[in-house]
Order: C-alpha cells, then sequence, then structure tokens
C-alpha cells in the first residue's frame, strides 16, 4: 500500500529524486502543491502557519527543523499527543514541501 | 501592497485570458481591473467548508477572482465546541464568530437564503429574488433533517419542545435552559439516528456534557443514550471509559434503538421494538441528509440523500460547474462529517477552483486530514485523527495506512489542544 503511494506521489511528482533533499523543487512539480499541502496544517497551527492560539506557529521556522521534528513524531523519538499519529501519513517528499512552503512565510 | 498589485494585474490576465475560452465572462458586466474581467465565485454557506473556501479561493488569488459568499446567519456559531454550552462551561457568546474578518481579502458578503440556481444561465436565486452570477458555484449548506420521517415533529411547537439543537444557536441555549429548568432526579435521553450523520462522536460528547452538568448540579439525575446504530459509531473505549468510570450510574447507552416516532406532548419516543421511553428532557436527532439548497436542485444523487463529487475538485457529478463542500457529501470510506473535514474540502476545492478559472491543471494528488476532539468534561478531552489521501485508481479519497489514530486516554492538555484547535481554526476560515 504505501509502496504504491510513494511510487504514485513520484509519478505525480515527475521524478524520482527530485525532492530527496530540501532543494527549490523543480519546473516539472506542480509548483502550488507544498502550499495545497501546507494547508492542511492550519487548521491547528494557522493560516500560513501563523497560530493565533496555544499550538506552536510554523511560520518562518526553518524547514530542516520542521522536517527533523516530523521526522521524531513518526519515529516516536518526540512525544506527542497527536502528531505522531498524523505525521506517519505524508511521506518524506511531502513533509518536506510543506516544511519549504511554511519557512517562507512571515512569523 | 504594491507587490500584492501587481500579482493581481497578472493574474488577472492570466485569469481573463483562460477564462475567454468558451465561458464568455466578459459579457456579464463584472468588475473590471485594467479591462479583464475577474472571473466569479459565488459561495453559499458561511461553515467550516463555505467560509474556507472563499477565503482561501481570494486569499490564494489574490483577489484575482470576485468572490461572493451568501449566508443567511448574522455570525458564525461553531457546532464543535457548542457541547460545552449544552453543559455549562461555555457560552453561545465564546463559540460565535462575526464574518467581518473576511472583509480585507475582498470578499462581497450577502445576507439571504439561497434556494436555486439556474446551472445554465449560471446564476444564484435567493430567496428575496436577487440573482447572482458566476463562474463557479460553490455549496456548502450542512446538513438538514429528514422530519418526514418523524411526524410527531411535523409542528414547530413540537420541534421547540423536543430539540435536537445539532445546528448551533439559539437551539443551543434552549437545550441548556430545558436542562438548567429540568427537576432533580430527572432523565435527559437522547436519540442516535442511524449513521451516516453529522459529527459521528458528538452525541457521546453531548451525553458527558450533561452527565457532567448532572454530577455538579443535579446528582440524581440520570442520561440516557438510545442509539439506533449497533454500537458506539466513534471514539467507542474512550467514551465507555468515561460512561463506566466517572460517569458510572448517571449514563446508560442502548444500542439498537430504533423509532418509529416521537410524541413531543409526553416527551416520549415509539421505539420499533419494546416500549415507549419517556423522558424529562427529550434531545431527537433526526436523520439527516444534504442542505435544502443541494437537495431540493437534483445534487443529491447518492440515496437521494448525500452528494456525489469528483474528489480532484469537489464539482459535483451530477451537475456541472457546482461544486459541494462538507457535511452534505457522500462522503469517502471512512472520512467522517466533521467541520474540521468541510475545512479541508473547502481548501482543495480553493485550489482546484482557481486551477480551473485560470487554465492551470488541477492538483491530482490532493490530500486531506481530520482532527476531532470530544470534551469528556470540561477539561479532558479525547481525540481521532485521520488522514486521508486521492486514490487515482478507485478515484476516492482513501485513508492512508498506519497513520491516524485515538488519543491513549482522556487528558488536559488535549483539553488546552482543543481549545487551541477551535480558535486556529476559527481564524482559518474567518479571520
Amino acid at each position: 500500500m504505501k509502496s504504491q503511494y510513494l511510487l504514485a506521489a513520484y509519478a505525480a511528482l515527475g521524478s524520482s529524486f527530485a525532492l530527496a533533499q530540501t532543494v527549490p523543487a523543480p519546473a516539472t512539480v506542480d509548483k502550488n502543491l507544498g502550499r495545497n499541502l501546507a494547508a492542511q496544517c492550519a487548521n491547528c497551527h494557522g493560516s500560513n502557519g501563523k497560530s493565533v492560539a496555544e499550538v506552536a506557529s510554523l511560520a518562518g521556522v526553518p524547514a530542516n527543523v520542521t522536517i527533523q521534528k516530523m521526522k521524531d513524531y513518526r519515529d516516536g523519538k518526540l512525544p506527542a499527543t497527536i502528531m505522531h499519529q498524523l505525521a506517519k501519513g505524508y511521506t518524506d517528499e511531502q513533509v518536506a514541501l510543506i516544511a519549504q512552503y511554511l519557512e517562507k512565510q512571515p512569523k | 501592497m504594491k507587490n500584492n498589485l501587481i500579482n493581481r494585474r497578472d493574474f488577472v490576465k492570466a485569469a481573463g485570458a483562460a477564462s475567454l475560452v468558451g465561458t464568455g465572462i466578459f459579457a456579464s458586466g463584472c468588475a473590471t481591473i485594467g479591462g479583464a474581467a475577474k472571473p466569479k465565485v459565488v459561495v453559499v454557506g458561511g461553515g467550516f467548508g463555505g467560509a474556507t473556501a472563499a477565503k482561501y479561493i481570494a486569499m490564494w488569488s489574490e483577489r484575482g477572482i470576485d468572490v461572493t459568499l451568501v449566508e443567511r446567519g448574522d455570525a458564525f456559531v461553531s457546532c464543535p465546541m457548542s457541547n460545552l454550552v449544552v453543559g455549562g462551561s461555555s457560552t453561545l457568546d465564546k463559540i460565535s464568530v462575526a464574518y467581518g474578518g473576511l472583509d480585507k481579502y475582498g470578499i462581497r458578503r450577502v445576507k439571504g437564503e439561497a434556494v436555486g440556481f439556474d446551472a445554465t444561465a449560471k446564476t444564484l436565486s435567493l430567496a428575496d429574488g436577487t440573482k447572482l452570477p458566476y463562474d463557479r458555484l460553490i455549496l456548502s449548506p450542512g446538513i438538514d433533517f429528514m422530519y418526514e420521517t418523524l411526524p410527531g415533529l411535523a409542528t414547530g411547537e413540537a420541534k421547540n419542545r423536543v430539540l435536537s439543537a445539532w445546528k448551533a444557536g439559539p437551539e443551543t441555549v434552549a437545550l441548556r435552559n430545558q436542562l438548567t429548568a429540568m427537576k432533580e432526579g430527572g432523565v435527559y435521553a437522547i436519540h442516535i439516528p442511524k449513521a451516516p450523520y453529522r459529527c459521528p462522536p458528538g452525541p457521546y460528547e453531548r451525553a458527558c456534557q450533561v452527565a457532567w452538568y448532572f454530577q455538579q448540579a443535579k446528582p440524581k439525575s440520570k442520561v440516557l443514550i438510545l442509539d439506533a446504530n449497533e454500537d458506539v459509531v466513534s471514539k467507542k473505549g474512550l467514551f465507555m471509559k468515561a460512561w463506566n468510570g466517572q460517569y458510572k450510574g448517571i449514563i446508560e447507552y442502548r444500542n439498537n434503538q430504533e423509532i418509529q416516532d416521537v410524541d413531543a406532548r409526553t416527551l416520549s419516543l415509539k421505539m420499533s421494538f419494546g416500549e415507549d421511553v419517556k423522558a424529562d428532557v427529550l434531545n431527537v436527532l433526526p436523520p439527516m441528509r444534504a442542505g435544502n439548497i443541494a437537495a431540493m436542485n437534483g445534487l443529491n444523487n447518492s440515496n437521494r440523500r448525500w452528494c456525489q463529487v469528483d474528489w480532484l475538485t469537489y464539482e459535483s457529478t451530477a451537475v456541472p460547474g457546482v461544486h459541494i463542500l462538507g457535511d452534505s457529501l457522500q462522503i469517502a470510506p471512512a472520512m467522517p462529517k466533521s467541520g474540521h473535514m468541510a475545512n479541508q474540502h473547502g481548501k482543495v476545492c480553493a485550489a482546484a477552483v482557481i486551477a480551473l478559472l485560470t487554465g492551470q491543471t488541477v492538483n491530482q494528488t490532493p490530500m486531506v486530514a481530520n482532527t476531532c476532539y470530544s470534551f469528556i468534561d470540561d477539561k479532558n478531552v479525547v481525540h481521532v485523527a485521520s488522514v486521508h489521501r486521492y486514490d487515482a485508481a478507485q478515484k476516492t479519497m482513501v485513508t492512508v495506512q498506519g497513520a491516524g489514530g485515538l488519543s491513549a486516554d482522556a487528558n488536559a492538555l488535549e483539553g488546552v489542544y482543543a481549545n487551541s484547535w477551535a480558535k486556529n481554526i476559527w481564524a482559518d476560515m474567518l479571520a
């Protein structure tokens, strides 16, 4: 299931290696994918990652910090109430796109 | 600001070029910038789905699309958190948000009741006769009740006596008032219809909130949950723990409790099997279907109850050019009818509608996530979460295996997060 999805994600991204690192996405990639994916975070973390309440803002956070946190949540290294469950829903490529988008948002 | 203007002009140029082919919107005489007409989107319903879609289309298009939001209410009143008003630890004021926050995005707000649309002429009709032209129409009308299945609730008087309070607002307060007026030692009964219905864990949360209130104020009173379903529909283990723990002796749960009708005069339920059940406060959630504007205009192509959509765009499979969000949808597998979900629908739809109106490619890999918090008492909370991805082969949303889950136990930290969630999602829709 997971590998099928990874394959599908790679195919959709147009390249099997482009997003493995936190480098800018190539032109063939939907330029709004990061924005669209990051919009899922807004319900708890605020529009464009800017929280208006107790939960942490993600806007302006360096991408590598967000990527590492999501990895640690997924692997159970960071204690969480809910993020360990949500982090497992996204591929490394998707997390990178989300993190890169949020990094560029004003704090 | 200057940047915005440049972006806006570029965007409008692209939007105009794309829409020129086929739609002929230049003839509609709408607002123009630099001579090019903006595509028009009309959104019906200022709830979790509609307000979010309106804001995100205006925000992401940098006002390149002309957005009108039609809403009948004066302010948004949130269903999530409304059970706290029933339980007495919150107020209607605290769960209400004004619509004025949307003005800064250039969204035109129209107060009124949408009653129909002409999919050929591409106009939406309001009850007062106003017609609003659109290039894309987005409907997010929530649910309406199938009162025809409960003849005993046909009159307004009966509906006022046996409340649903399943649309937050005056009924939420009215139910609270019934509970505070109830005699010590009385019985509050809630009837839950067969799934699917709005907010799967909501009725069980409400039972907890009423029990919490009884514990403080009327400790000899009882809560009776009469569930038409075979079993607790959501968060079963977590709710059962509360019912067998802190609410033991107060809450009684009965499954397979189908009803034939309601007697509002005697506050009793006519059960399909067994004797009538009488209560001092009777709270009935009637069976639900897509909201009226969708149900009355041929969009309810799933069992005549719910609306089927293309999950890439949320465009109706019945009527082109009309998109539907939120609780009115025929849900994808394991996708709850929740405000959080409707908010996420709104964003996928917003991105797709912008793409469709500007000649861009629609995202073929949309994802949505759900988080649903339930209050066990005034502070301790449990959650259920899930992540959903588009499956191209099945053409539906499916859950990402291995992701999502439940709270280990009710806890106060998630109470803080639940309150924070409410503030952020309300701002994500309306600020």
